[in-house]
């Protein structure tokens, strides 16, 4: 499918290119107003991202490909984002990962059916002090038990 | 004690309240003294860097070239992705005009006319803070064009902020600049350094969120005051992220050299149920473990840590009490530095996995003592052959890991070894004195 920015993102872009001397460091800003339009990363958007910045399309790959927060195929309309590393691990991080693996038969990096919730293990957040912590999307919630971190998954509509 | 870089001021992060608390004050003075001045108040002052590699701030400033047609860079490091780590966010969220003003001094000082703030992209809300921060200044007159007019200098800079998109290694400062240009974030071989051939090939310096948010204060009441506060080899506060097994997580800002034992019990409240401390790790889970009878008499600094065996790292405090399974956690961190290795380097790339893949046998049970054996050769092998500082992060765990625990270690494949109770390792300490007497 064809991709193309929306006028309001292409004027987004022309405020992102004065941040920088050279078009090539856009590259990362530009790919998430792509991904916040798209909602993932497709070769198409690469295509775009590419002809907009006027650098080659395998550059603009080996940034989607080395940075995690960019998504190479759809996510849930909620990504649910659960840290297990070691703060959160002593504070009950696996069992709140493991509770919302469980009630949504997700495994890390897939999607419900409906197409509602995706699951990633994610590393440490910067939560640590406020573990264990789940982020849906851009939005953080911390100190929770696998309880309330259950209902405010099911509470996103 | 007066804390520096998150004073007990409330609203602070809106200007107006900044500004009535002396914000901008430092910038101020600053712009009517010289470069050279500044950088030599910094050096005296004994500032040195909360990123980790705790280096003498002023020092690094002054290896930026005088002479130079070219243009130069100041990056601020806001990936703050150690595990244990969570000090920056604190500044973003409730002290960001002060940190801006600090990179307004900085780039005065090292006459950079731009500066980029990188911060990790899992931050959403505290990207979204820190450019609100930013367009006020910026609409109030205190950075760009505009700051000539306010402050009635010829100087003025741009800040930019640059968020990264979830990447560990983007934190070490060479990756971060190859990030910044829009590349991958594969750190460089050193030298070149970025004093000399940074961002773009240009003279760059790069310090952490909190060093910088020092500096207005430094520059307010001077080097003399500063280097009074804490152990006076590396003095001032240090925000110290208290996470794991506390009654009371959180960050807490003291002076350097407070003891670690104060820090667990008196501030962050000691350990639930008052179950004994098995391990800490005193700054981000790159550091060297420390065992729970070891902690006594340990200060929070860079020397007395090198001293006890550990590194200050960012001063991320992760306490494991009496009945963690310290192979888990240590299977954990090493699954963390097999994930964000970059893969460059042929020791790291593949120690990395090793190094895993050996734990995770460990924990299921199915090691060997020759497993533990290979686990820290490999660690070893890691050590001193890699391009970036990732090799030593993720082999130092390990090793001391190992090195201080090994009976953990040895009892999870030989079934035999019963742990219970002699050979159990913890700190005596429950001697908490009340907050209010301690002397800070
Ligand atoms: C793998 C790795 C990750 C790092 N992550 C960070 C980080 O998130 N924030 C930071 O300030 N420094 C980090 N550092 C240290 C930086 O390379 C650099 O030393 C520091 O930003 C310099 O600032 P300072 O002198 O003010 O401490 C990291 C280093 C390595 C090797
Ligand atoms: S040490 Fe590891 S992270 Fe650092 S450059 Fe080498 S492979 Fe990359
Ligand atoms: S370990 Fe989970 S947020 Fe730091």
């Amino acid at each position: 499918m064809e991709f193309v920015f929306s006028e309001e993102n292409l004027r987004k872009i022309e405020n992102i290119l004065k941040k920088y001397p050279v078009k090539k460091a856009a590259v990362m800003p530009v790919l998430y107003v792509a991904q916040e339009q798209n909602g993932w990363i497709s070769t198409e958007v690469m295509r775009e991202v590419a002809r907009i910045l006027e650098i080659p399309e395998e550059d603009v790959l080996g940034v989607a490909t080395f940075y995690t927060m960019y998504h190479k195929k759809p996510a849930g309309k909620y990504h649910l984002q659960v840290c297990t590393n070691v703060s959160c691990m002593l504070r009950g991080g696996y069992a709140v990962y493991d509770a919302v693996k469980n009630k949504y038969g997700l495994k890390n990096g897939s999607v419900t059916d409906d197409g509602k919730y995706s699951l990633e293990e994610v590393e440490c957040m910067g939560s640590c002090g406020t573990a264990p912590m789940i982020a849906i999307n851009e939005d953080y919630f911390e100190n929770l038990t696998p309880e309330q971190a259950l209902a405010i998954i099911e509470s996103m509509k | 004690m007066e804390r520096i870089v998150l004073p007990e001021i409330e609203n602070l992060h809106n200007i107006d309240v900044y500004i009535a608390n002396n914000g901008f004050a430092a910038a101020r003075k600053a712009l009517l003294m010289s470069p050279d001045d500044i950088i030599d108040v910094v050096k005296k002052s004994g500032l040195r860097g909360r990123g980790g590699a705790a280096f003498s701030t002023g020092l690094k400033w002054s290896f930026m070239p005088k002479s130079t047609d070219k243009p130069k860079y100041l990056c601020i490091n806001g990936d703050e992705s150690e595990p244990g780590s969570f000090k920056d966010r604190q500044i973003f969220e409730f002290n960001p005009h002060q940190l801006i003003e600090g990179i307004i001094i900085t780039c005065y000082a090292i006459q950079a006319k731009s500066a980029y703030l990188y911060i990790r992209g899992e931050y959403h809300k505290w990207v979204n803070l820190m450019e609100t921060a930013l367009e006020t200044a910026y609409a109030r007159g205190f950075v760009g064009e505009e700051m000539k007019k306010t402050f009635n200098t010829d100087f003025s800079c741009n800040i930019y902020i640059h968020k990264g998109a979830g990447a560990y290694i983007c934190g070490e400062e060479s990756s971060l600049m190859n990030s910044i240009e829009g590349k991958r974030g594969y750190p460089r071989v050193k030298p070149p350094f970025p004093a000399q051939n940074g961002l773009w090939g240009n003279p760059t310096t790069i310090n952490n969120v909190e060093t910088i948010t020092n500096i207005p204060p430094i520059i307010n009441k001077g080097w003399e005051w500063f280097s009074a506060i804490g152990e006076p080899k590396h003095p001032g506060t240090i925000l110290f992220g208290v996470s794991g097994h506390v009654n009371k997580p959180g960050v807490y800002e003291l002076p350097s050299g407070t003891l670690l034992t104060d820090v667990i019990y008196n501030y962050a409240g000691g350990v639930p149920g008052n179950k004994k401390i098995k391990c800490v790790i005193p700054g981000g889970s790159s550091m060297p473990p420390l065992r729970g009878d070891q902690l006594e008499g340990i200060k929070m600094d860079a020397e007395s840590l090198r001293a006890a065996g550990s590194a200050i790292g960012t001063g991320g405090i992760m306490v494991m009490d009496e009945d963690t399974d310290l192979v888990k956690v240590l299977a954990r961190i090493a699954k963390f530095y097999y994930h964000e290795s970059c893969g460059q380097c042929t020791p790291c790339r593949e120690g990395t996995g090793w190094m895993l893949k050996l734990l995770n046998r460990i924990v299921n049970g199915e090691g060997s003592q020759r497993d533990i054996d290979l686990l820290l050769s490999v660690a070893n092998n890691i050590e001193g052959n890699t391009v970036c500082a990732l090799g030593e992060a993720a082999a130092w765990p390990v090793k001391f890991m190992l090195m201080r625990f090994r009976d953990e270690f040895e009892a999870r494949v030989s079934p035999h070894i019963n742990l219970e109770p002699k050979n159990k390792v913890h700190s005596m300490r429950h001697t908490v004195n009340p907050i209010d007497k301690v002397e800070i």
